[in-house]
């Protein structure tokens, strides 16, 4: 009995885990391409391609695919360090983008996180919440 | 049944002992682009494209000796080198050997007066050349000049010199519109803009002098975003640049939409007198309009023009976007009288013309006559990206960065996606 309480929400948070890097709902996605065709696209292009020597690629690379503080850091005080990505160096300067709500930053990182062939787990308002309170 | 085991044995110790393939892991096409029509570029009548060289690294500025071999400068180092020295020692018309040198990354090489210039992105180099414009001493150039501004955004430092003695290094703005919050939404411009101290301009440095600093040099013109193409004109004696016009014109909805950043602010080329100021940041060239009007982040609205009164004028004006990497007047005497004294610009494609679909990616020209532009501009060699259209930058599988002439007056095109070296020559029959 003791071993089924702790396993149990172990299963339940894998489970809960599954399903949320499975299938993310439409309304989700559709709110997030939204923010990203306003903000991101320019730059990172409509395939998350990005563009070769200035603006880093958003597909399947670790900033993208790892941490979700970090990611959304990069998001709230946009990325200015010029770090290799894949081997590669991007000149160009984003600006950080903390005007935009919890909801939105969400969003946008749920949609750019699951596609352009990425797939990892969504990104929730109240993680966004929760790093915002803890970065300046 | 001997012999077929032996003759693959025999054939790959020859090509394990052959010298090219010893030289750097270089790949040598024997026959570059012999697969493809004028190495897949659409030319006029009569010129003839060949991919001379190609997968040499991510070839920027390249310039041509008297003998016919090329320099060409790296902007990511191979087997530790940033510059390569190609030639065809036996004079077939192949390359054939391939030497590196120059510990550095970069964009700007040009020759003048026996001496080979180079540039990393924040210091100017010189290395003496012999009677056949051979590096004499690879490993110990010159210092010129040291301790520019570095600012990763338009870091390149190209070059050029005049029959004088001096020096033209551009130094690029390490910003897009000098904005309090560089490519923010909405944010404004700092006033007055504290870069165009230091970037933003060209600064002309003697070509004779070891480590110079900004204090040794001239502010020559300012008010340039940022200039990769640039090239002395000997016919009028004056310098000419064309700039990386303005980007984002969209992070002010409230006056202008992304399909009106796509096709508005113009690449100018200017013909460049000392004490010029081009407007950058404050002022943008509106293709559409015709004119200079003031940037948003200064209180601009697409249509006022305060400020804007007596800043230079470009004498051409190129579509938004379309990135000019490099200028050469041509004056060679192979090409036909239309192109004597014209204007080759390589243009490297745009980025930030979405929803649109990206444009550039081909070598222009502008006739000239007595340094003054005198007729419209034309695509002279287009299909680099060799896909018939570009809607992101990485769908373009070449991309043109640099332009040389031979002393054969044959026209040389580098690119830096995939290292490919092209050729172009006429061919009257």
């Amino acid at each position: 009995m003791k071993r089924v309480t702790f396993f149990l929400p172990v299963c339940m948070m894998i489970l809960m885990t599954f399903n949320m890097s499975t299938a993310i709902d439409k309304a989700t996605m559709d709110r997030g391409k939204k923010v990203y065709t306003q903000y991101c696209m320019a730059c990172h292009q409509v395939d998350g391609s990005g563009v070769p020597g200035l603006n880093p690629p958003l597909e399947k690379t670790p900033h993208v695919l790892g941490s979700k503080t970090k990611l959304i850091r990069i998001i709230l005080n946009g990325m200015d360090t010029h770090e290799e990505i894949d081997g590669e160096t991007y000149t160009n300067v984003m600006a950080p983008h903390n005007h935009l709500t919890d909801q939105q930053i969400a969003d946008v990182l749920t949609y750019v996180r699951n596609s352009f062939g990425n797939k990892a787990i969504v990104i929730t308002p109240g993680d966004v919440k929760y790093v915002r309170a803890r970065t300046k | 049944m001997r012999k077929h085991f032996f003759g693959p044995l025999l054939l790959m110790t020859i090509l394990l002992i052959d010298p090219v393939s010893d030289l750097l892991n270089f790949q040598i096409k024997k026959n570059a682009g012999g697969e493809a029509e004028n190495a897949g570029l659409k030319l006029p009548a009569g010129f003839k494209a060949s991919a001379i060289l190609d997968s040499i690294g991510k070839a920027r500025h390249l310039v041509v000796t008297k003998k016919g071999a090329l320099y060409v400068k790296l902007s990511k180092l191979v087997n530790g080198k940033g510059i390569l020295y190609i030639k065809d020692t036996d004079a077939d018309g192949k390359i054939d050997d391939i030497k590196s040198f120059g510990n550095y990354i970069g964009t700007g090489i040009t020759i003048k007066d026996g001496f080979l210039y180079t540039s990393s992105n924040d210091e100017i180099f010189r290395y003496k050349l012999d009677e056949n414009e051979e590096v004499i001493n690879p490993d110990l150039p010159e210092k010129l000049i040291t301790g520019l501004i570095n600012g990763r955004q338009h870091n390149t430092k190209s070059l050029v010199l005049d029959d004088k003695g001096n020096i033209y290094v551009n130094i690029g703005s390490p910003s897009n519109s000098c904005q309090e919050i560089d490519r923010g939404a909405g944010s404004k411009g700092k006033d007055p803009c504290p870069i165009l101290d230091s970037a933003g301009g060209i600064w002309q440095f003697r070509a004779d002098k070891l480590n110079q600093t900004y204090k040794d040099g001239v502010r020559y013109a300012t008010g340039l975003r940022n200039v990769m193409g640039l090239d002395w004109n000997f016919q009028v004696n004056e310098l000419f640049v064309i700039q990386h016009g303005r980007d984002q014109l969209d992070m002010f909805p409230e006056y202008f939409t992304a399909e009106q950043n796509a096709e508005v602010p113009a690449e100018e080329m200017f013909m460049i007198k000392k004490g010029a100021n081009c407007g950058w940041p404050y002022c943008y060239f509106d293709v559409q309009q015709n004119k200079k009007v003031l940037a948003p982040e200064y209180g601009g609205d697409g249509k006022k023009t305060t400020r804007c009164e007596g800043v230079e004028q470009p004498i051409v004006a190129f579509p938004a976007h379309v990135a000019p990497n490099a200028l050469l007047f041509y004056t060679g005497n192979m090409f036909p009288e239309k192109y004597k004294n014209g204007a080759f610009i390589a243009f490297h494609g745009s980025w930030n013309r979405s929803p649109e679909k990206q444009e550039g990616y081909y070598v222009a020209f502008v006739p000239f006559k007595d340094g003054k532009p005198n007729g419209p501009w034309e695509i002279f060699a287009d299909g680099f990206a060799g896909v018939e259209t570009v809607m992101t930058p990485k769908q373009a599988i070449h991309r043109p960065c640099g332009l040389a002439l031979g002393p054969d007056g044959a026209l040389y095109v580098s690119d830096d996606v995939k290292g490919t070296i092209y050729k172009i020559i006429y061919k009257n029959n």
